[in-house]
């Protein structure tokens, strides 16, 4: 099985083609470049980069996995309208993952985990993963010093350097993880590609005028 | 001789999401196949505007099914699509972004040429799928809520320049304001313009911005006339006065429709162009078209005003500007093509991507 993996929820912008077999994914041609500013920009030009060196066509994809988050929302919402799109013109199913589960499961079983990624505002988003790597609580956002960190020994992702635990890599999702993320689902109708987002929009909604006004009947 | 192609327009650069289909035909004749779209306004309406992440937001919810409703609408499949193009700018830099996503992925996976492309020059094109052809030369007002502009039409593919524009509100943004002044909900256009139907538009002397001898002849001004509205309905509240909601609406739209109708005759006069095309949300305002009917019948100018279902945001506008753009052999634009909320509107489509622009 031939899969896209694309992930803009973090400052990298992702993009690779990843072989599913018997063993577990294995990335055939993977592209990752930092820039929180450019993830439109660098997106699909990296995936048919990537693509281009694993030396296949994106028409040869059975499937797209994307991270759905969390993470902050103008980027994220990038990787999710491009899988989206790709998905509907190549008739493949397109699966959504947590971008933090992606990094829980390239690192090493053994240990209890957490993953904490840049939510900005001074937050984090975390989530905590037994010594299996499946997901016990989370995704949230909260404030660093708020994240219970009790029992565990270990942190990956972008901000595993401030919660005071041993941080450990990866740092962000790579295309082995977010399609290791969807391992259980693939074989299934894919989940509702729905985005993460944690937070809703910044809106006030504006003080009620008192009316003392005639309208006219129509 | 080319074979007829097929044009995918995506447009998301406030709060409706677009997917319109059209056919070029080798002669370079446009035909609407479809035109889909889905709107947020609805979830804008209790903040009195557009909020940019609510749009954001229902954008990216409302992409893939509205390109998929505009696929059902025309029979025809992604794989029948010979080009993609794409609102670029200008716009919300969050809703714009979620467009030009999509387009992307779409024209990536079909290997088929992008073109991202400009939101007020769709405005124009749109009016050729109603209207055929522009002639050599034309005058265009774009009025909505995020434009008031006047521009100079050589070439709708390539060549647009700006004549005028607000210096200040838009209009549609006036009709809002006076809208929440006046207790009528948002959007404002279509309350005030059904109550104004009701009232005596020369009830108010309402004040006609930049219309002084010495003022920009072709710039408009909304702010000062919103500013009036709000100081007289006060007034009169003081007063102790029953105030005619009827009256305010049909004196304020009166004086928006004679300032951009009378300084669009007057550009075309000035500029020696036959042909006025109105497009944009306030197009579709009763009063603004019909007194540009009568202005434009008494100067000798054609009219030309798209329905109103194309008038609104759309992309079946950004479809049928993308096919006269192919149609012209202007170079697609690159995959790694920023999108640009402040995009001028001399920019009709972009053809220089991240890689290639001068940091
Ligand atoms: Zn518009």
């Amino acid at each position: 099985m031939l899969v896209i993996a694309l992930d803009t929820s973090t400052p990298a912008v992702t993009a690779g083609l990843v072989a599913l077999r018997d063993g577990g994914p294995r990335a055939l041609a993977e592209r990752a470049v930092l820039n929180p500013r450019a993830h439109g920009e660098l997106l699909v030009p990296l995936l048919r980069e990537a693509a281009a060196e694993a030396g296949h066509r994106l028409a040869d994809a059975d499937a797209i996995v994307v991270g759905a988050g969390p993470g902050p929302f103008t980027g994220l919402r990038v990787g999710m309208a491009t899988a989206a799109a790709l998905g509907q013109a190549l008739d493949v199913p397109v699966h959504p993952v947590c971008g933090l589960d992606a990094v829980a499961l390239r690192v090493p079983a053994g240990e209890s985990l957490l993953v904490a990624a840049d939510a900005r505002r001074k937050e984090v988003y975390w989530a905590a993963y037994d010594a299996e790597r499946n997901r016990v609580d989370g995704p949230h956002v909260d404030r660093a010093a708020d994240v219970p960190t009790e029992g565990v020994h270990q942190v990956a992702g972008e901000m595993a350097g401030e919660l005071g635990l041993e941080p450990v890599e990866p740092r962000f999702p790579d295309a082995a993880g977010l399609v290791a993320a969807a391992r259980t689902s693939l074989d299934a109708a894919p989940h509702p590609l729905v985005p993460v987002y944690l937070r809703r929009p910044d809106a006030a909604e504006p003080a009620a005028r008192k009316s003392v006004l005639v309208r006219g009947e129509r | 001789m080319t074979a007829d192609r097929v044009v995918l327009g995506i447009e998301s650069s406030c709060d409706e999401t677009g997917a319109g289909l059209v056919r070029l035909g080798a002669d370079g004749s446009v035909q609407l196949l479809a035109d889909a779209v889905a709107s947020s306004v609805d979830q804008h309406a209790r903040y009195g505007g557009v909020v940019p992440e609510i749009a954001s937001r229902a954008h990216l919810e409302a992409m893939a099914p509205t390109v998929q409703r505009a696929l059902d609408e025309s029979g025809l499949r992604l794989s029948d699509v010979d080009a993609v193009a794409v609102t670029a700018g200008p716009g919300l830099a969050g809703a714009l972004l979620v467009g030009v996503s999509a387009a992307k992925g779409y024209a990536a996976a079909l290997g088929v040429p992008l073109y991202g492309v400009n939101h007020l020059a769709g405005h124009i094109a749109v009016d050729t799928l109603q209207h055929g052809a522009l002639p050599e030369r034309s005058l265009a007002l774009l009025v909505s809520g995020g434009h008031t502009q006047l521009l100079l039409v050589d070439d709708v593919a390539g060549r647009i320049t700006e004549v005028g524009s607000t210096i200040d509100d838009a209009a549609g943004e006036a009709y809002d304001k006076v809208a929440r002044i006046l207790d009528l909900p948002y959007p404002g256009g279509p309350p005030i313009d059904a109550q104004a139907a009701l009232g005596d538009p020369e009830a108010i002397d309402f004040p006609r911005g930049l219309t002084g001898p010495r003022d920009a002849a072709y710039d408009f001004s909304f702010s000062g006339l919103k500013t009036a509205v709000a100081r007289w309905v006060e007034t009169e509240q003081q007063a102790g006065r029953e105030i005619s909601v009827p009256d305010v609406c049909a004196s304020f739209q009166e004086a928006v429709a004679d300032v951009l109708t009378r300084k669009a005759v007057r550009a075309a006069q000035d500029h020696d162009v036959r042909t006025l095309v109105i497009s944009g949300g306030v197009a579709a305002n009763a009063r603004l078209a019909a007194l540009a009917r009568e202005r434009c019948a008494a100067a000798g100018i054609l009219l030309r005003v798209p329905k109103p279902r194309l008038c609104t945001d759309n992309g079946a506008m950004i479809a049928a500007l993308g096919a006269h753009v192919l149609a012209s052999g202007t170079e697609p634009s690159p995959l790694d093509m920023a999108t640009d909320p402040g995009l001028p509107v001399t920019s009709v489509s972009v053809t220089d991507g991240a890689a290639t622009r001068t940091p």
